[in-house]
């Protein structure tokens, strides 16, 4: 277990909601900010807010050392080759999009096929149905284990010759599934597809390596890793990227302007048209160095921890079911449960009048619910500064959820 | 322990509706469909009305949702039903108010709705209570302008 301690750099938890003090446990949604972060964006605002890549001027040359700086922080951070690699977007979903609009559209054809998975968010489901429709491609779905978990056989059976697009998430937002990216990308690799990784729930919580997992691509947010909202990566391997076509236009992404012709700035600024998210690339640079100095393999092991004693706490009240893998060690810290039949909103309502927060409904992932027969979960998700009390709160208060709409009625 | 304002919520005729749904299923023939649901949690509601001469002579729904939609949905068809379609949108509009934690009508007797008032403290949870009368205003609606 982490040192808690760690919950003494977040402000906001520091409260009481409902007459309780906050339990926070709804990280999976977006993770609240260390002072660090905080104050990175404070002072960029008070000492260096300029525009980047243009100014002549001393606070310029400041916000441009500093937003590119952040692009180096990231690149070390998932271990990319080079800052080219690294494209800043307002998040997950912006950077699959642009995978989708321009790898897409220019090497995705009718007949082909894009493989993803029955766990995707809707962030990585609706970008390929838009693509398919488009180009008249197959959309297919692998299908999963009934833990929640994917077999290679079932990936190797999916992934033809016409695959042109693998795209999948690597820790599942509902069910906390770890998936096996490196092994898919070699499978992609051998059909001739290129492989996408939704890294929303990992870049958090685990240590990302995107030359040993070989991807393609690969995208998360800065928000759900202590850092602010409104900024993300698309990293995406070099090569392909030199042959992409950007899909803003304007500002910043320009060589040369002529009145019918214009030419690209060099990787990765022709990717990122427009004043940039510069505060908030400072902010994720600074969540990095915060997440980086507890270390990302404590914090790892610090979730599957949690996770481990709050299956075992959770399964304890009679009528929870808790989705997705069994052993703890398949999943990252998020446990996704019903109880009874009290509906989860009904369940969400009551935790909160508690001072803990859940999320309540499908979780922006419409067809994995169908996959699991239900319209609607809770979910309990877990970051570096949550603690065993908070798992006996959040069980304490499901027992009295159980019995207020069980015994009362 | 729950507080008050849960008790507020969840009050035992919410409650009831929620186990024991009134007009529960759907009308079969010549009935106004209306499908809707809330993207952000979910909860549908297939609401089916049968109207004529500007009455509400029957309503029925199914659906799936969380108690406060659930149980504002039997409540609904429960006060609906006999009334013509101004009555029916009035109601809808004092609800709506109700909801917003406005001042609202009081000399229409509001039988069991009455006892949605406490979700109106509930930021979060005023959208499953409106779900089932928003249905309700779209499909009489629609009957209103065909006519």
């Amino acid at each position: 277990m982490l040192s808690k301690e760690i919950r003494s750099y977040f402000p906001i938890l520091n409260q009481e909601i409902n007459g309780h003090p906050l339990v926070y446990l709804d990280s999976g949604a977006t993770s609240q900010k260390p002072v660090q972060v905080i104050e990175a964006i404070k002072k960029y605002y008070e000492f260096e807010n300029s525009n980047v890549h243009r100014g002549v001027h001393t606070l310029g040359n400041r916000a441009t050392e500093s937003y590119e700086g952040a692009r180096e922080k990231v690149r070390k951070f998932m271990n990319a080759k080079s800052t080219q690699e690294i494209i800043f977007t307002r998040g997950t979903t912006t950077s699959i999009n642009t995978v989708a609009q321009s790898y897409g559209r220019a090497n995705v054809k009718e007949g082909d096929e894009i493989v993803i998975t029955h766990m995707e968010h809707h962030s990585n489901i609706i970008p390929w149905q838009q693509l398919a429709k488009e180009t008249g491609a197959t959309l297919k779905y692998i299908d999963l284990e009934a833990d929640g978990t994917l077999s290679l056989e079932k990936v190797s059976a999916t992934i033809t010759d016409k695959t042109k697009i693998v795209s999948i998430v690597y820790v599942s937002n509902v069910l906390g599934t770890m998936n096996p990216i490196k092994e898919i990308t070699q499978i992609a690799h051998e059909h001739g597809a290129i492989m996408v990784v939704d890294g929303a729930q990992a870049a958090p919580h685990l240590k990302l390596d995107v030359q040993n997992l070989d991807c393609d691509f690969l995208a998360f947010s800065g928000h759900k890793m202590c850092g602010p909202t409104g900024i993300g990566v698309l990293y995406g391997k070099q090569a392909l990227l030199e042959k992409m076509e950007p899909i803003e236009f304007g500002g910043e992404m320009i060589d040369f302007v002529g009145l019918y012709e214009s030419t690209w700035k060099e990787l990765p600024w022709k990717f990122e048209g427009g004043t940039p998210i510069i505060a908030g690339a400072i902010g994720l640079a600074a969540a990095i160095d915060f997440l980086e100095e507890i270390g990302l393999d404590e914090i790892e092991k610090h979730e599957h921890e949690l996770a481990t004693y709050a299956m075992d706490k959770m399964l304890t009240i009679e009528g929870l079911t808790i989705y997705g893998p069994n052993d703890p060690s398949k999943r990252a810290g998020i446990v996704t449960f019903n109880l009874d039949d009290v509906h989860p909103h009904d369940v969400a309502t009551v935790l909160d009048m508690s001072g803990i927060a859940v999320r309540a409904g499908h979780h922006c992932a419409q067809p994995l619910m169908k996959w699991l027969q239900c319209t609607a979960t809770a979910r309990a998700s877990f970051y570096l500064y949550n603690t065993e009390e908070d798992i006996d709160r959040l069980v304490a208060g499901l027992r009295t959820t159980k019995e207020y709409f069980n015994d009362a009625f | 322990m729950p507080s008050n304002n849960l008790d507020q919520l969840y009050r035992q005729v919410i409650m009831d509706h929620y186990k024991n749904p009134r007009n529960k299923g759907s009308i079969e023939d010549g009935a106004l469909t209306i499908d809707m649901n809330n993207p952000t949690c979910g909860d549908r509601i297939h609401l089916t009305l049968q109207v004529e001469d500007g009455v509400v002579q029957n309503a029925k729904f199914d659906g799936e949702g969380c108690s406060i939609s659930m149980s504002s949905a039997s409540m609904m068809t429960q006060a609906v039903k006999g009334k013509k379609i101004d009555e029916a949108l009035q109601l809808s509009h004092i609800f709506s108010d109700m909801m917003l934690g406005k001042e609202y009508d009081d000399s229409i007797d509001l039988g069991d709705i009455e006892a949605l008032n406490g979700v109106a403290k509930f930021p979060a949870r005023i959208k499953c209570a409106t779900l089932a009368w928003k249905a309700m205003e779209k499909g009489v609606s629609e009957e209103q302008q065909q006519n």
